[in-house]
């Protein structure tokens, strides 16, 4: 599996822990990415502020030249990925702005390939299967706030993998990797973009109330899938803390990073201990759940199967001897035992007492399995008042 | 009171040339709106608005534009779509948010603000190294927004961190972004 790979200016500088562990995500799950040729910027959000068209010829450049390698595109940045996704969506319905915009990049761009964010390609090509066969180290213990911000989903015209208001692929990732996925309700929230830079004392309030929903639904951490979530809720947290008067104390996590970590990476290995909250100890208590939970996964599996292999052929048999005596003997006593209702037990000595076959096979069941014979004996009950209900009628 | 009253005047051919210049832009239609206010409840930034995002849609509707081009709303808007995709009339409020700051942008009417400044410290990165230069973008942004140290306590750990690149980084056809923005340049002037 190939893919053209875009990661955009966050990868290679403020976001280069994404950059690092979407490489290790794709060696991990076995697709090969290559690199768009000489890429350009996206122009972000600052694009298309300023100029419509700049803002679709920007991202055209970069897919013009995809489109001649014939692959599908992979931005693991959510910016990038919703800029390329509009131009796409752009292109293929207004030909006068394709015109132009194969004018003013000078290239031929047709929109044939599409643009995958790393959520739907890792969900919808690489498949959740591939992931569980290469989890070695489950991340089970891990209350995960799967956070999806606005670019990923929204417009849900032009992003279309996910639903925009309760989106599920990420949660999906994060269960196969064993981690638990907290219900909150500000998945889809906006963390303020670029309000956290340029109106820094309006961001503040938007970023902490995502992190204030994601202590409150009892997440210990979050994971993203976007540099500019990440850069808000991590390196902004401490002020965000300041202007609430709430410590959160909340560690963020790339999607990627976790896949890689939960595949057998150190988390130093896909650098989260870059990160401004410091992020590796909660990795760390995380482990020691998961290998106490796996042990007492262990026990109670084996206390499960320790009965069943000692159990020997010949008991077995003897007991199910015992058991057809005393039900041929005194059905009413055993009954009495599977049923406690007077009545219902009634029934079944009737039952019991014609029936050889039902003899056998209750025994067999009493001599292995009690819960399955009172199952059995409450259904041969059933049985008959059914049937006697219908020869009334 | 009486002096409180919005006088409303009726569209001349501008108005109605303007109007119809953003929403063609934005691919939506004003009158489509029933003033629900489905998008002020759910903008997660109506709180640092002067008017929240349905009564943007109002004073368009009353021919009353100017007024939205002058508001801060624009430039609040973080562009998150929520507005857009849950609006029962199917009007882009969002991509109509973007209009409405470009057709600002054209009128010169950048204000005291500071994404307008921000915006024009981004591209000029791009156009000028084919890629955004993080660490050119602060000290531009700031020296322009005249607060030297915003950040100050940010950049050092970033640094530390290996997060931000001192240096920018060169693309090869830096010749052809060049041309894309003057293109584009000179597709507008002949609007």
């Amino acid at each position: 599996m190939r893919v053209a790979y875009y990661p955009g200016c966050s990868l290679e500088g403020s976001a280069i822990e994404y950059g690092v562990s979407t490489e290790r995500t794709a060696e991990i799950l076995g697709f090969e990415l290559v690199e768009i040729d000489d890429w350009n910027c996206c122009g972000a959000t600052s694009g298309h502020n300023t100029d419509k068209l700049l803002s679709i010829a920007l991202p055209a450049r970069n897919l013009a030249i995809a489109e001649k390698t014939g692959l599908n595109v992979l931005a693991p940045c959510a910016a990038c990925y919703n800029r390329f996704r509009n131009t796409e969506h752009t292109v293929r319905s207004d030909s006068e702005l394709k015109a132009k915009v194969e004018q003013v990049i000078g290239m031929e761009y047709k929109a044939e390939n599409e643009t995958y964010s790393i959520l739907n390609y890792i969900t919808q090509e690489v498949g959740l299967d591939k992931i569980a066969d290469k989890v070695t180290k489950p991340l089970k213990g891990m209350k995960a706030a799967c956070y999806y911000g606005c670019l990923l989903v929204r417009p849900e015209a032009h992003t279309g993998f996910d639903d925009a208001e309760y989106p599920q692929s990420m949660d999906n990732i994060v269960k196969a990797l064993g981690a638990e996925a907290v219900e909150w309700a500000f998945k889809t929230e906006c963390c303020g973009a670029a309000l956290g830079t340029s109106q820094p004392e309006i961001g503040q309030k938007m970023i902490a109330a995502v992190l204030k929903n994601a202590k409150d639904s009892g997440a210990e951490c979050i994971v993203t899938a976007c540099p500019l979530c990440m850069m808000n809720l991590d390196m902004r947290q401490k002020s965000a803390e300041k202007g609430s008067g709430e410590i959160f104390n909340l560690p963020v996590y790339y999607v990627t990073e976790l896949l890689a970590i939960a595949c057998g990476d150190s988390p130093e290995r896909v650098k989260v201990n870059k990160h401004f909250v410091e992020a590796v100890s909660y990795l760390k208590e995380v482990s020691k759940r998961a290998e106490e939970i796996a042990a007492k996964e262990k026990q109670q599996a084996e206390a499960k199967a320790a009965p069943a292999e000692e159990v020997d052929e010949e008991k077995i048999q003897k007991k199910i001897q015992a058991f057809i005596k005393s039900l041929q003997k005194n059905p009413d006593k055993i009954a009495a035992k599977l049923i406690e209702d007077e009545e219902r037990a009634a029934i079944l000595t009737e039952i019991v007492k014609n029936d050889e076959k039902k003899i056998q096979k209750l025994a067999e069941l009493l001599a292995t399995d009690n819960d399955k014979a009172v199952k059995a004996a409450e259904a041969y009950v059933s049985g008959e008042l059914k049937k006697r209900e219908k020869s009334k009628e | 009171m009486i002096n409180d009253a919005v006088k409303l005047k009726p569209a001349d051919k501008a108005d109605k040339d303007l109007l119809a210049k953003l929403e063609q832009e934005a691919g939506t239609q004003v009158s489509l709106c029933y003033q629900c206010g489905k998008c002020s409840a759910g903008c997660p930034v109506a709180f640092a608005m002067d008017y929240p995002p349905r009564e943007i849609i109002r004073l368009l509707q009353l021919n009353m534009t100017e007024t939205a081009l002058n508001s801060n709303s624009i430039w609040v808007c973080a562009t998150c779509e929520t507005c857009s995709e849950r609006c029962p009339r199917g009007v882009e409020i969002a991509t109509l948010m973007d209009s409405l700051r470009r057709e600002a942008l054209r009128r010169g009417k950048k204000g005291d603000n500071k994404v307008a400044a921000f915006n024009d410290a981004f591209l000029r990165t791009v156009k000028m190294f084919g890629r955004t230069y993080e660490a050119g973008i602060l000290l531009q942004h700031n020296a322009v927004t005249m607060q030297p140290f915003k950040d100050a306590g940010l950049g050092l750990p970033m640094v530390q961190r290996g997060k931000i690149n001192i240096l920018p980084v060169r693309i090869k056809g830096r010749d052809q972004m060049k041309k894309i923005f003057a293109r584009v340049q000179e597709q507008r002037e002949e609007k």
